[in-house]
């Protein structure tokens, strides 16, 4: 028995290869990063079939387009990768997608452009936005993390609280006329770049440095990982994941201001069927539903992979009535293939 | 009733059974006793069609066993009650009692009236007026042995296994237990009774077997052989590495002041209740809380690290009182903690060595507006791997891809980092190589003479030989207290088992 043990000493003292980078190391970054770059072929792939399908595909303005049209996008995907690392998932942040910027519109917009004819001051109207995001977030958070509710049916049936406030206040209508201050999000740019992409891409910068180097952000790989472990560490697994809980909800609810900025309005249907996309571009992109595991740089491929294909949908001239059935199938086809070289790693 | 002869059983390299008979005559209550792994488990499971011997036979009432596929004529032969229970917990009772099963004249379709009103009588033959709607879940624990005895003999067994029933049960619950085992006896029961508490044995049973290390060592009436002798059988002539006496400890570091005091502490838990625990672990000193499972022993460790909330009682480190049912603040307070299973509680498989490692002190890593300095961690990490011998490709290799034994140093790893006042360790030596036994005991051996006042709950006794003073645990209660090593195995199982108090 201990001559067994002493072997097996030997044998693992022998096969590692103690601290000093070397080529068996080297290997194993490039294995790490493996996993988050699945989609670049897939991306590539879809980029020469995009400039087959229609020149004006590689054009700046509409790339920039299709930049613009996954911002808001992105935003959510930011937001639901952050909650899905700690092992949770939220679909109500579609609602606040809506919600939230429709409540602001709401109290600043005139009577005659459907708001309630408060009319405050814009800047107000954008606290009130991101006071609703941070509201839900903490009541998300709470029941789902301290009461223990389930995740997947208490934020369901938030979603459609939220989404049917939304339709019940405005009676189908659309707020519209909106100030400059509400809308400089959605519609301004900076050096010929939409505020809303830099916004976007400076918020998945910023993510992705919180996970790597903020004690909180490693800490919500960990509570992803072994919530108990995490616990027994002593980490405040509960704080952290309703605080994440709710930097997710201002997250949506910027997402959802940019998506009213780009068309000056806020429609009774806008979020809805929002969530579909920012899951299927998080799990692509592989960021693991069973949490602790992917990062933000995957996540944004899933974003850029999801916003191609609806891009390139549109110039192919496909009847609109078939774009989601094609969407859903690419989808499919991302996750298999994300399945079939993730694995290779496991 | 049921009978082995001259069994053999291995799992691969491990001889769990050697040459073991046993048999159970009709009314008689047989029990068997043998310390953890001695091969009791393997011997039921036998027992029960779970597993065919290597060499040997099982008979049942006298006749060959049916194959192992066909699990309708084990039931009807045998019926075994485990600890764990045995029921689908969201199903009613009279559901449970028929689960599987037709009743006389039923088709495909359930009678339900019928369903009720059997069950209801079957339970009535018990003496036991049981609502038969209740969900099972809604059931005590003696409620749910009643309901599968009865469920089982209703099958037809007549030929009863019972795995350690009174080791979750009330002393009253015990006793109407025992009356119950008795009337099945004189009803021609055959029951094999399987306890670590010995006293038990001599109360209801008629033989007792002993099983040590695989090989039926002692085999006869209960009247015959004394407590003395039993436990004798059960400890066995050690071999030379594990004498009788377990080695002294070589402290080094005198003790200091009391740094962790548990006053009163009562705790309700499944996994073995606390009933009125006050302890003290001085620094220099390794108090080691030894006890059967179920005892409370481990419920003690989590309650001081604050993962269960106790019903009552104060919780002192360093002599101010901690918030109970709050791991983050006592752990900030000083304590590391090692959980009995490092795989529920251990690590986050997924992370790097270095970061499981330093799991406990992200707080201290972190430099201004909470950045983590990964070169501290490094640091960090790094000293822990030198200090315990984790054998890992990088610092970052993920834990799952570990050797148990580099895992477990690895979560003894995560408790030491800190620097702590105080340990709580819980079987910090479960399932590991003698190699890293050795290492995991010199640490936390090291870390004692450094002062840190040690908690070790364990029920591997090598593990004691880095303690410097014993409690012994028994149904909730410290019943027993050994103040110099070396420890005599004999008198230590004896308490364990919770016979004498010893002094």
């Amino acid at each position: 028995m201990q001559q067994r043990a002493m072997a097996d000493k030997a044998i693992e003292q022998a096969t590692s290869v103690g601290w000093r980078m070397n080529r068996r190391d080297i290997r194993f970054v490039i294995l790490k990063w493996f996993r988050e770059l699945t989609l670049i072929p897939v991306i590539v792939v879809l980029m020469i079939a995009g400039a087959i399908v229609n020149p004006v595909f590689f054009t700046p303005s509409n790339l920039i387009n299709v930049a613009e049209g996954g911002a808001a996008l992105g935003m959510v995907v930011v937001a639901e990768s952050l909650i899905l690392l700690t092992g949770k998932f939220d679909i109500s942040l579609q609602g606040t997608f809506g919600l939230a910027p429709l409540l602001g519109a709401w109290l600043i917009a005139p009577k005659a452009s459907q708001g309630l004819g408060t009319e405050w001051n814009p800047w107000l109207g954008l606290l009130v936005v991101l006071g609703v995001g941070l509201a839900v977030g903490a009541f998300n958070g709470i029941l789902v993390v301290k009461a223990n509710f389930n995740a997947f049916i208490f934020t369901l049936a938030m979603s459609i609280l939220l989404t049917g406030l939304q339709l019940g206040w405005l009676g189908g209508q659309t707020v519209y006329n909106l100030p400059q201050a509400f809308i400089y999000l959605g519609s301004e740019s900076w050096v010929g770049i939409p505020v809303a992409v830099w916004i976007t891409v400076v918020a998945f910068a910023a993510a992705a440095l919180f996970l790597r180097y903020h004690r909180a952000g490693r800490a919500m790989y960990a509570i992803g990982g072994n919530l108990e472990a995490a616990r027994a560490a002593g980490i405040q697994v509960d704080r952290i994941r309703i605080g994440v809980f709710m930097v997710a909800s201002v997250l949506a609810a910027v997402g959802g201001l940019m998506q009213a900025g780009r068309v000056t309005a806020v429609t009774a249907g806008q979020g809805s069927n929002l969530i579909f996309g920012v899951f299927a571009a998080a799990v692509i992109g592989g960021i693991s539903l069973d949490g602790g595991r992917g990062r933000m740089v995957g996540a944004l491929t899933g974003v850029v992979l999801l916003s191609l294909v609806t891009n390139i949908l549109t110039l192919t001239n496909i009847s609109s009535t078939w774009i989601d059935a094609v969407d859903g199938a690419i989808i499919l086809i991302a996750l298999g293939l994300a399945k079939l070289i993730g694995t290779e790693r496991a | 009733m049921g009978e082995a002869d001259h069994v053999f059983k291995s799992f691969g390299e491990t001889r769990a059974l050697v040459d073991v008979s046993l048999d159970v005559r009709a009314a008689e209550c047989h029990a068997l006793v043998g310390r953890n792994g001695a091969g009791k488990s393997t011997l039921v499971s036998l027992f029960t069609g779970l597993g065919r011997p290597d060499r040997g036979a099982i008979q049942l009432a006298g006749e060959a066993t049916p194959s192992l596929a066909d699990r309708g004529a084990w039931l009807a032969r045998v019926a075994c009650v485990y600890q764990r229970s045995m029921m689908v917990p969201s199903l009613t009772v009279a559901e449970n009692v028929f689960l599987n099963r037709r009743m006389a004249g039923e088709g495909a379709l359930i009678n339900w009236r019928q369903l009720r009103s059997e069950a209801h009588a079957l339970m009535l033959e018990w003496g036991f007026d049981l609502d038969v709607d209740q969900e099972a879940a809604t059931l005590t624990v003696e409620q749910r042995q009643i309901v599968e005895i009865a469920r089982a003999l209703s099958i037809g067994a007549r030929f009863l296994i019972l795995d350690e029933p009174t080791a979750a049960l009330e002393k009253a619950a015990v006793d109407r237990l025992f009356e119950r085992v008795r009337r099945l006896r004189e009803g021609g029961v055959g029951v094999l009774y399987i306890s670590h508490h010995l006293e038990e044995i001599y109360e209801i049973c008629d033989r007792v077997s002993v099983l040590r290390d695989g090989e039926m060592v002692l085999s006869g009436p209960v009247s015959n052989i004394r407590q003395a002798e039993l436990v004798a059988a059960m400890v066995g002539t050690a071999p030379p590495r594990r004498a009788t006496e377990i080695e002294a400890v070589e402290t080094h570091g005198a003790l200091g002041e009391t740094r962790l005091q548990v006053r009163d502490l009562t705790v309700y838990s499944r996994s073995g209740s606390v009933a009125g625990v006050s302890l003290s672990v001085r620094s220099g000193e390794c108090a080691g809380l030894v006890g059967l499972r179920g005892s409370g022993s481990a419920t003690v460790a989590d309650a001081v690290v604050g993962l269960v909330r106790p019903r009552s009682g104060t919780i002192l480190i360093n002599g101010s009182a901690v918030e109970p049912g709050q791991v983050h603040s006592t752990l900030h307070r000083g304590v590391g903690y090692v959980p009995q299973d490092r795989h529920a509680r251990g690590f986050a498989p997924q992370l790097g060595v270095d970061e499981n490692l330093t799991l406990a002190l992200l707080d201290r890593l972190s430099r201004r507006l909470g950045i983590v300095s990964y070169r501290e961690r490094k640091a960090t990490a790094r000293r822990q791997i030198e200090q315990l011998q984790i054998v890992a490709r990088s610092l970052d290799q993920p834990v799952s891809s570990l050797s148990g034994g580099n895992q477990q140093k690895v979560v003894v790893g995560r408790a030491l980092a800190p620097d702590p006042n105080v340990l709580v360790a819980v079987n910090p030596t479960v399932g590991v190589d003698v190699a890293s036994k050795e290492a995991l005991l010199d640490a936390i051996g090291r870390a004692r003479d450094h002062g840190v006042a040690v908690l070790m709950v364990s029920d591997d006794f090598e593990d004691l030989r880095v303690c410097t003073r014993l409690l012994v645990m028994v149904r909730g209660r410290i019943a027993g207290e050994f103040k110099q090593p070396p420890w005599d195995r004999q008198r230590l199982i004896a308490a364990i088992e919770g016979f004498e108090v010893a002094v």
